[in-house]
């Protein structure tokens, strides 16, 4: 950890993307086309998304395709929008350590949430009859 | 917001501002309110939670004096459940968390690491105001009508008492945002402001409890902070999550409320266990045995104690399978645990042991920690726990590793760090008797209450069976005497400062770079950016020097070192 | 917040103390605070504040994430059902909305890195008056949701009974060819009007999302008005065959919706006002391709705002 934190911002492509003639190697400047390109690709994906909804394949897939659609869209965001592919890795590192923690906090609370149910009905069925 | 810190004097060469500290840099009020050095806000953090440790006291001397007889001894049962609420409430959210990182952590660490300032100095005085505006909240309902819930803020009856919850649930909403900031600021701290030399492995181990500790405020935090929020969307409008009349689901409430909360524990204990480190190497005069294991299980007490959270729910229809699981890892969070301790006590093995105050108080930490963290253990078991339950066993386990552990070395720190702090000795026999008073009063107070907890006492009843009477007696007297101890603590703490400053720059030899900085600090913390070329723990270059009366440091050529004079 | 980790960059500290190299710097970059080296070095640590900032954002919805999941793990006959009263019109233009945000200010920051004062300028408007977009769509459909009742928990007491809504109807007409889509509406022979129902309900747990059973279309007895209360002054609606029966505590859905976009609104209110001091600051000229970190965090805390809508949108809108 400690190597990294001292070392230049080194990816090969820091230096491609400049321009104006201005070397200021704080951060990576993100080219217009890759910019647009993004968004277009986020556009089309949010077309996906909508359309896939009109097709019926199960309640399961359609939610799975759909965060995965989701899931791509947000990879796009983060990768180019938020430059991590071009940032520190210890920065992807905590933003994927961070969705290490909530997918833990909410499979365990999953995993838990059919106990309360039982008791549940059996007070409807004493109110509702 | 311009700092008003920022005057021109600050321009002059540190030569000549040697008699000048940070204490004495600017004067007035707003000086200290609009501050944005970090030690000034470690001040003002350490008043407040002393304060706050003052009136959450307070409650629980008034709690303990309503336990001296079954039924009716001074207040009604509601007021009881108010008091105990307040009594917790305030120790959790306004005392123990912020004690050590927000109130020392902010002094020491950027001193420790060899920083001029933290990362964020504004967000940092932000974190202060936080504190501020959180705290008035939550004790702001002592006015109007407290809240009887119990710390824990349990559905369904927080959703269902007719006690003013809201301020309560909206001050620790916003004391978590105070901690959060703090953990941010300490994080990037640490990863960007570590000066030439100063590796991770050679950071002092407080620091490594500090970012460990920020670590799981910063990644805890914000679900106690929804939590907290859908907790009073719930009262407001009946959203019906936690609800199950409508379709919800109260055990998700404590699923919620322990993610944060369990994470919470290490977040009071794990800078404990950085400042025993210092305290137990200081004070041995021996190279810590064992470093980088001590700082790598801080991390793994952070990791690992998001895994466990389960184990508040035993009892509460949690599934089988869920509740081995967290039963399975709350064991081996001990291992973490264990190494700490054999490490400090591997480290006192043929030291050259000082019984100075704060190395009593670290003493002291070792024996009652070790025993709230093995009934700890005891809890983890699930059969156990079904039997021991809210009882007064678990009282009394988290209140010898809160009280005992966090607390306790809360209180060392506050001794090892006070004549830097302020640049004044305290009174060492006082500080010695009253660190003895604690013991014994802690002991006395909470060892009756694991009796009363395995003969059956239910935790947090206002009345109790006849049979009960004499433990519980015993338990209130253990109270009052700590009370007094704490009363001996505050009355020499205060009368130091009336005195001239006569702290040496390193009253205890200790090698982490605070120590080589005058007593108080500059307000640029270094006259001479420190020089960081060995681990913290290296004391034979200190030798005690009678007309410092402290410790001072020998260059390789045999002269003291001259940042270390006080220039006096 | 974003406001706060940024706002320690204009700091008009003299150095003092050390006596370094980078003193020069110091006198010459106003905007360089004392306790940093370079403004990189005072960039990467902005940068790496901002960060962990966002992880504190990412947990903190990750609360209303794990409500949801386990709501509609427990109950996913609401979810299908309550879906319909939301537009996915709305939802997907407030998507395009927000990803168009998105570029803007992405491309502010490549204006600030280049020295585009002008473009700059303009992006950091247009990331705001798309802001206002979202938030006006969101008071439309707001509003909508308030004069139809479809509010949360207990107070849920619709308008409209769901087959009247545009959306289940062509749902329902696509669905007509699938055999399985006809399925999942619960064709409930008994299904007359939604009193019968009540009575007839048997109060048994749905399982599946698939497979409305009908556990009553009472919701949360003593909690809210059954439909038949509800219903007085509207007359009562004859169901058509096939249509679904409510299924109980409906409202949580809209307890959900109102507060995760709720949040995610006052996130975007939030951006705004952020984006709002960054112009000012910007007007000021105080940006330039050695100096841009405020308007990289601010990106940055945008971009997680859009980040957290796209999971939003199919959760809530696109519900099969």
């Amino acid at each position: 950890m400690s190597t990294h934190q001292h070392s230049t911002n080194g990816s090969p492509e820091s230096g491609n993307e400049r321009r104006d003639g201005h070397h200021d190697e704080i951060a990576h400047v993100t080219p217009m086309k890759l910019l647009f390109g993004v968004w277009g690709a986020l556009m089309i994906l949010t077309v996906v998304t909508v359309a896939v909804t009109l097709i019926d394949f199960g309640a399961h897939t359609n939610l799975i395709i759909a965060m995965a659609i989701a899931t791509i869209k947000a990879g796009l965001v983060v990768t180019y929008f938020m430059h991590l592919r071009w940032d520190r890795p210890f920065h992807t590192l905590i933003f994927l350590g961070s969705l290490l923690f909530v997918s833990l906090f909410i499979s365990m609370t999953l995993l838990d949430r059919s106990e309360y149910q039982g008791s549940i009905e059996e007070m409807y069925l004493k109110k509702g009859q | 917001m311009t700092s008003p810190s920022a005057t021109a004097d600050v321009l002059a060469p540190p030569a000549e501002s040697d008699s000048d500290n940070y204490l004495t840099h600017d004067k007035g009020i707003l000086s200290w309110l609009l501050t944005l050095d970090h030690k000034r806000i470690g001040v003002m953090y350490l008043m407040c939670v002393l304060g706050a440790f003052a009136l959450g006291g307070l409650f629980a001397l008034l709690v303990r004096t309503e336990l001296l007889t079954p039924g009716k001894t001074i207040v009604e049962h509601d007021t009881y459940n108010q008091l105990f609420t307040l009594h917790g409430a305030v120790m959790v959210f306004l005392v123990i968390i912020p004690g050590i990182p927000a109130a020392l952590g902010n002094f020491v660490l950027p001193l420790q690491l060899g920083a001029k300032d933290v990362a964020f100095p504004r967000l940092n005085l932000a974190s202060w105001y936080l504190w501020v505006v959180g705290a008035l909240f939550l004790v702001a309902s002592l006015v109007t009508n407290a809240a009887d819930t119990g710390w824990t803020f349990y559905t369904p009856y927080s959703t269902t008492t007719t006690t003013s919850v809201i301020p309560a649930l909206f001050g620790a909403f916003i004391l978590g945002f105070s901690s959060i900031f703090t953990g941010l600021n300490f994080i990037t701290t640490m990863h960007k402001l570590r000066p030439p030399g100063m590796t991770w492995f050679r950071m002092p181990l407080f620091l490594w409890a500090l970012y460990s500790t920020a670590v799981i405020q910063v990644l805890a935090t914000p679900v106690l902070a929804i939590t907290l929020l859908l907790l009073i969307v719930e009262r407001f409008v009946g959203i019906g999550i936690f609800d199950p009349a409508l379709g919800g689901d109260p055990v998700l409430f404590q699923h919620f409320f322990w993610f944060y909360s369990h994470p919470a524990v290490y977040i009071m204990i794990v800078p404990a266990f950085g400042v025993v480190s210092e305290i137990i190497a200081s004070f041995s005069r021996k190279r810590i045995f064992g470093y980088k294991f001590i700082a790598l299980s801080s991390v793994a007490i952070a990791i690992l104690g998001f895994l466990v959270w389960g184990h508040h729910l035993f009892v509460s229809g949690q599934s089988v399978l869920a509740g081995t699981i967290f039963s399975g890892i709350t064991f081996l969070i001990a291992i973490p645990t264990a190494i700490k301790v054999f490490n400090w006590i591997a480290t006192m093995y043929k030291g050259r042991i000082h019984l100075d105050t704060p190395m009593l108080y670290a003493l002291f930490f070792l024996w009652v920690f070790s025993i709230g963290g093995l009934t700890g253990i005891m809890l983890g078991v699930m059969s156990l726990d079904v039997h021991l339950h809210d009882t007064y066993f678990v009282v009394a386990h988290f209140h010898y590793v809160m009280m005992g552990g966090a607390v306790t070395a809360f209180f060392g720190g506050l001794h090892f760090w006070w004549p830097k702090m302020f640049g004044r000795m305290y009174d060492e026999k006082w500080g010695r008797t009253a660190c003895g008073l604690l013991f014994v009063g802690l002991n006395l107070t909470f060892f009756p209450q694991f009796i009363l907890g395995t003969r059956g006492m239910p935790r947090r009843y206002y009345n109790y069976l006849p049979e009960f009477q004499p433990l519980h007696q015993l338990s209130s007297m253990g109270a009052y005497l700590m009370g007094i101890a704490f009363l001996i603590v505050a009355i020499y703490l205060l009368r130091s400062l009336r005195k001239p400053m006569d702290a040496p720059a390193n009253p205890w030899g200790a090698n982490t770079l605070e120590w080589r900085t005058v007593s108080p600090p500059p307000y640029y913390n270094f006259h001479e950016a420190p020089e960081v070329a060995e681990g913290p723990y290296e004391y034979a270059d200190w030798v005690y020097d009678k007309r410092e009366r402290g410790y001072v440091r020998k260059t390789r050529g045999g002269t003291p070192h001259p940042g270390t004079s006080t220039g006096s | 917040m974003a406001q706060l980790v940024a706002d320690q960059l204009p700091q008009h500290e003299p150095s003092g103390g050390h006596g370094h190299a980078q003193d020069a710097e110091h006198a010459n970059n106003p905007f360089l605070a004392h306790h940093f080296d370079t403004p990189k070095h005072q960039f990467e640590a902005g940068k790496l504040g901002i960060w962990i900032f966002l992880i504190t954002e990412i947990l903190f919805f990750g609360g209303l994430f794990c409500a949801y999941a386990v709501y509609r793990a427990m109950h996913p006959e609401v979810f299908v059902y309550a879906h319909y009263y939301l537009d996915t019109f709305w939802g997907a233009l407030n998507t395009g909305v927000l990803i168009l945000s998105s570029l803007t200010a992405a491309w502010a920051v490549r204006n600030a890195q280049l020295g585009e004062q002008k473009k700059l300028v303009f992006n950091i408007i247009a990331t705001i008056t798309l802001a206002f977009c979202f938030l006006g769509v969101k008071y439309v459909e707001y509003s909508h949701k308030f004069h139809e009742q479809t509010l949360p928990g207990r107070y849920f007491n619709p308008e409209h009974e769901v087959w009247e809504l545009p959306s289940y109807q062509r749902a329902h007409a696509r669905s007509a060819h699938h055999e399985s889509e006809a399925q999942a509406h619960a064709v409930e022979p008994q299904a007359g009007t939604i009193g019968e129902v009540a009575a007839a309900a048997t109060g048994t747990t749905p399982v599946a999302p698939g497979a409305v059973p009908a556990p009553g279309a009472v919701p949360a007895p003593g909690a809210a008005p059954a439909p038949a209360e509800a219903g007085e002054g509207k007359e009562a609606k004859v169901a058509p065959p096939g249509a679904p029966v409510r299924p109980r505590n409906v409202g949580v859905f809209f307890s959900i919706y109102f507060c995760m976009t709720g949040l995610h609104g006052i996130h975007v209110i939030a951006g705004i006002i952020t984006w709002a001091w960054i112009l000012r600051r910007t007007l000021r000229g105080e940006f330039g391709p050695s100096h841009f970190g405020a308007v990289d965090y601010a990106a940055l805390y945008w971009h997680l705002v859009d980040l957290i809508w796209i999971y939003l949108f199919p959760l809530l809108y696109l519900i099969h």
